[in-house]
């Protein structure tokens, strides 16, 4: 069991961590026609914009309150009202999404009571789907804001459902967390609907920021789950759950409609997918496709392969709890070792991440522990480059932000074959370390003072 | 709040030729137009202040405030530096809920400590955000305290996001400068050859495609304010002969105070473009001889430019065949408009069209001069209209900066990134030559003949390109056959954006009051009451208004 320490730093340096009001504003593009909408300066904004386009390399639709000083300290009503309006005018979306920010949430803003206010003031935005989420920037990180967001969606656009109302067993909800990536759940849908089931994503990132080219131009989302598909998910058979961020979601999904749910911690690695692929099977009824027999053999195989390069890594790994606890787990499975494991905020499964420490902190701690324990892999997002050249060590981009490397949106780690697909870059990775910086030489081998040195490397 | 004054101040900026045109009452508020809530794009003064002191390299740039502020932004820019990685670092107090409740300071304090100690900079820059300017933490103080009690410059710079856009932070951080920094150290010696360049972020290391040139010369870069620059040099800068300020009006109130406290000359110029670059240069050793360089300076310019000049020209003489005929269509901000015009027509493009939006009256006048009086300027295209552009074949390619890229491309039309993000560089004589190079991969790909065949199953011409042209024909051809339309889309055209007042209202006005002056027109209408960039359009409106029928006393 690990424990679980937070760093006693007062700077934190080379940050980890990003935060809520944007995990929440991406939460939002997962939806069709959305328009989100941070609550603070434009800055906000515009920081947040400007990681995802690097990140996506596609526009990104995000606006802001645009809060001024003078509106900061007076309270921001007018600026919320005004940008809804602008947003409802011109781009004719489907929803806003609202975050408030640090900015409003020092001030204090009451932004439901805002919208009661805009509501009566304003007959057409009567019914118009508004949700809103209050995630503070000096609180938490960006995994919450996507939790508390998708919590607040289910809540406020799903349609209540009276006990009793037969449910369609063909239909699923997926709440799938944001450490999943839209290639991810393109991956996901194709499964589930081999089974015969049809899902509906909550959020539904695949349709939205994958890359394709859109039909018409739109200011907003381009693609995504629809605010009617949303409204009729409790009719839904089952909830799937991925990442125990979601259990928020699934449970207040529950509560409003009687759906049960099924939470998937892991969707990363063998075990967690048989466990997923027997589930499909049982609740729809069909036997598991040749396909995933086929695909299961392909990953025990890959495991086979690639374990010997995997097999004893000691790795250093930079990541929000439900990613961190995902791969760290199956490549713990794979033989390796988790020698240091940073993340950015609390969860219920860091104290089982396969480690004796996680640390909340940052990645100057990453870089240092990773130093101190001689980890020879780095795994973490893109700005982990500045510690990787400086420790020399190989280094794998995961999660959120990934801005110095293309395709960061088809990046797959769920299913048997992204599992094998994951597993085969990452030992290339380290045999191409290996070749191109640990090449034997005349002295490897030598003895020394203080004994047998280095371990020789394996060439299989 | 303790920049207010800093702020008035710099709004006062007699060398900023808009500012310079307004009048005393207009100068007092400043330019910063209010933004309008869920219609604003840009940056805020934090990330201004940050873009511009960033590439100052040996730093520790430290921000007081909550995540958001640094854990979202950081190492995004693509300044170079020659030695000290220390500025891509990132250092923030990462402010939590009892920091608001408490107050920052400590933290801040214990934060300035921290790096003192295990990063040893020579100076530490902290930065102000909006959540602890809100609480009330005075980083004034805690700076000053810090600087005493660790022996080592502490630079607070007050420029709180929420206190206006991006160009506001660029002006705040150079006041932070100037208050603080520059002036505080003496160089260990001087030449008659040490200038300053002002503005100027080596982006992409693209002032090492002109250092070169200057080093050749025995010109000394006393300080680049801000890439690749130290702070020691910073510190001595007010001992340099001449400066150049380079990126606009960024850091203009750097230039004209040092100007006015320490007699550096500076002017203002470019590097993007062959003339360009060769203007400067004279104007370089035109003002050092000036100040006291011998005379033989010039005639070892007009060598280097001449030599520059001619190896330019015959790279560029491989690329005319290539682009005749090819035009270019130009989304960008600002005074970059007419250098890169001004490049690109070297190479035998040509030019369809510029934006304007950010760009003063004098901008204006430089593209007219240069792309004759028809150019099409863009004062505010619709992504829609944008493609519209491209896809009538006025244009062979778009350059643009990051955020219009994906008009371009996803229209399966060539696009070059020319703003801060990208990845060449295309200073002086060789960054003409890598940016043509870049064109004309661009231009000729053979990928775009494959992404523009529609796919097999689907029918050729009903794609959705085809799908939008239409509907906007379709658009355009029902209001043209309705009259009372085509007057209702003429006086809809937008007239001043920072207010957005359209023809209908200003012509209204102009009858109503009888209006001859723009001021007059402001009064009413409340137009030109932000940047003032529309002075020049409205001028036209009431330059084509009909001879005043005199009014009658209302």
């Amino acid at each position: 069991m690990a424990i679980v320490t937070t760093s006693k730093k007062a700077c934190s340096v080379n940050p980890l961590k990003m935060s809520q009001p944007i995990g929440g504003s991406f939460a939002f593009m997962g939806l069709r026609g959305a328009m989100p909408l941070l609550h603070g300066s434009q800055g906000c904004t515009s920081f947040g914009l400007t990681l995802f386009v690097r990140h996506f390399k596609e526009a990104v639709p995000m606006q802001t309150t645009a809060m001024s000083e003078v509106a900061t300290v007076l309270g921001g009503y007018e600026n919320v009202e005004q940008a809804i309006l602008n947003i409802y005018n011109r781009t004719k979306p489907e929803i806003i999404g609202i975050n408030s920010t640090g900015v409003t949430e020092t001030k204090g803003d009451d932004v439901e009571g805002f919208i009661r206010l805009i509501r009566q003031k304003h007959p057409q935005l009567e019914k118009f789907p508004l949700v809103y989420v209050s995630t503070p920037d000096f609180k938490d990180a960006f995994q919450d804001g996507w939790e508390k967001t998708v919590a607040r969606i289910v809540e406020v656009l799903v349609d209540h459902v009276e006990a009793g109302t037969a449910r369609d067993p063909v239909r699923v909800n997926v709440l799938p967390g944001c450490h999943l990536t839209p290639g991810d759940l393109d991956e996901l849908r194709t499964i589930i609907e081999d089974f015969g089931l049809k899902p509906s994503f909550l959020p539904d990132l695949a349709g939205s920021i994958d890359g394709h080219i859109p039909d018409e131009f739109t200011p907003t989302t381009i693609g995504g789950i629809g605010v009617d598909e949303i409204a009729t998910m409790g009719q839904a058979g089952w909830t799937i759950a991925i990442g125990a961020q979601m259990k928020r979601a699934a449970e207040a999904m529950e509560r409003k409609t009687g759906v049960p749910f099924r939470l998937f911690e892991r969707l990363c690695g063998l075990i967690p997918n048989d466990e997923f692929i027997s589930f499909l099977s049982e609740i729809s009824g069909r036997p598991v496709p040749v396909k995933y027999r086929r695909q299961r053999g392909q990953l025990a195989d890959a495991m086979l392969d690639t374990h010997f390069h995997i097999g004893g890594r000691k790795l250093a790994i930079g990541a929000e709890p439900d990613l961190l606890f995902d791969l760290s787990s199956m490549l713990h499975e794979m033989g390796a070792e988790l020698a240091v494991a940073v993340t950015t905020t609390v969860s219920p499964v860091l104290e089982r991440v396969k480690t004796r420490e996680v640390l909340i902190g940052d990645l100057e701690d990453l870089e240092e522990l990773a130093k101190a324990r001689d980890c020879d892999l780095l795994i973490t997002h893109s700005h982990g480059r500045q510690a990787a050249s400086r420790l020399k060590i190989p280094f794998y981009r995961v999660g959120f932000p990934m801005f110095d490397r293309l395709g960061a949106g088809h990046q797959m780690s769920v299913g048997y074959r992204g599992t094998r697909d994951l597993i085969f870059d990452l030992a290339n990775l380290v045999v191409g370390d290996r070749e191109a910086n640990h090449q034997p030489t005349p002295d490897t081998w030598r003895t020394t003072d203080v004994g047998l040195q280095v371990v020789p490397p394996q060439l299989h | 709040m303790s920049s207010l004054s800093t702020i008035q101040d710099v709004f006062n900026e007699p060398g900023c030729g808009k500012n310079a045109n307004k009048t005393e009452a207009e100068r007092k508020k400043g330019c910063t137009k209010q933004l309008q809530p869920g219609g604003a794009a840009g940056g805020c003064a934090f990330d201004g202040a940050k873009i511009a002191l960033q590439p100052f390299t040996d730093v520790a740039h430290l921000v007081h405030g909550p995540i958001a502020c640094e854990g979202n932004s950081w190492d995004n820019r693509g300044s170079a530096s020659s030695g000290s990685d220390l500025w891509r670092r990132s250092f923030t107090t990462d402010m939590n809920e009892t920091d608001i409740v408490f107050g920052g300071e400590k933290r801040l304090y214990k934060a300035i400590k921290e790096v003192i100690e295990k990063y040893d900079p020579p100076a530490i820059f902290v930065y102000q955000t909006c959540v602890p300017a809100m609480i009330g933490d005075d980083i004034n103080a805690v700076c000053r305290a810090a600087a005493t009690k660790f022996g080592k410059p502490v630079i607070p710079v007050n420029s709180p996001g929420f206190v206006g856009p991006k160009n506001l932070g660029n002006k705040l951080a150079g006041e932070a400068l100037l208050e603080h920094v520059i002036g505080t150290e003496e160089p260990d010696y001087t030449t008659p050859y040490d200038i300053n360049i002002i503005g100027e972020y080596n982006l992409s290391g693209e002032f090492w495609q002109i250092k070169p040139l200057l080093d050749e010369l025995g010109i000394r870069i006393l300080s680049c304010i801000s890439g690749d620059g130290k702070y020691r040099e910073l510190a001595y800068s007010h001992r340099a002969k001449a400066a150049m300020m380079v990126c606009s009006k960024a850091m203009i109130n750097v230039a004209r105070k040092m100007e006015e406290r320490y007699g550096i000359p500076y002017f203002e110029g470019s590097f993007y473009g062959i003339q360009d670059s060769s203007d400067s240069l004279r104007e370089i050793a035109r003002m050092l001889i000036e100040r006291g360089a011998p005379a033989e300076l010039m005639d070892r310019t007009e060598a280097v430019i001449a030599r520059e000049e001619a190896q330019a020209w015959a790279a560029i003489e491989r690329f005319k065949p290539r682009f005749r005929d090819k035009k270019v269509l130009l989304i960008t901000g600002g005074v970059k408009s007419w250098s890169v015009v001004a490049a690109l027509q070297e190479a035998g493009l040509e030019i369809v069209g510029t934006s304007v939006k950010k760009s003063t009256k004098e901008d204006k006048e430089r593209i007219k001069e240069l792309m004759g009086q028809d150019a099409h300027m863009i004062e505010d295209m619709t992504p829609r209209e944008m493609y519209k552009m491209l896809k009538d074949a006025r244009a062979d390619i778009m350059l643009s900066g990051g955020k219009s890229q994906f008009v371009a491309l996803k229209a399966a039309m060539p696009w070059l990134d020319i703003n801060q993000e990208r990845c060449h560089g295309y200073m002086g004589y060789i960054g003409m030559i890598k940016l043509m190079e870049e064109i004309e991969k661009a231009l000729y790909n053979p990928m775009w003949a494959q992404l523009r065949k529609p796919a097999p199953w689907d029918d050729a011409g009903v794609n959705w390109q085809a799908k939008a042209m239409a509907q906007m024909d379709a658009q355009a051809a029902e209001i043209a056959a309705d009259p009372v339309r085509v007057e209702e889309t003429r006086r809809a055209r937008k007239i001043c954006f920072c207010k957005t007042v359209d023809l209908g209202t200003i012509e209204d006005a102009i009858a109503a009051h009888g209006l001859s002056t723009v001021d007059g027109v402001k009064e009413h209408t409340n137009a030109s009451g932000g940047c003032g960039a529309c002075k020049g359009r409205i001028e036209d409106i009431l330059a084509a208004q009909p001879a005043p029928v005199l009014q009658v006393a209302e």
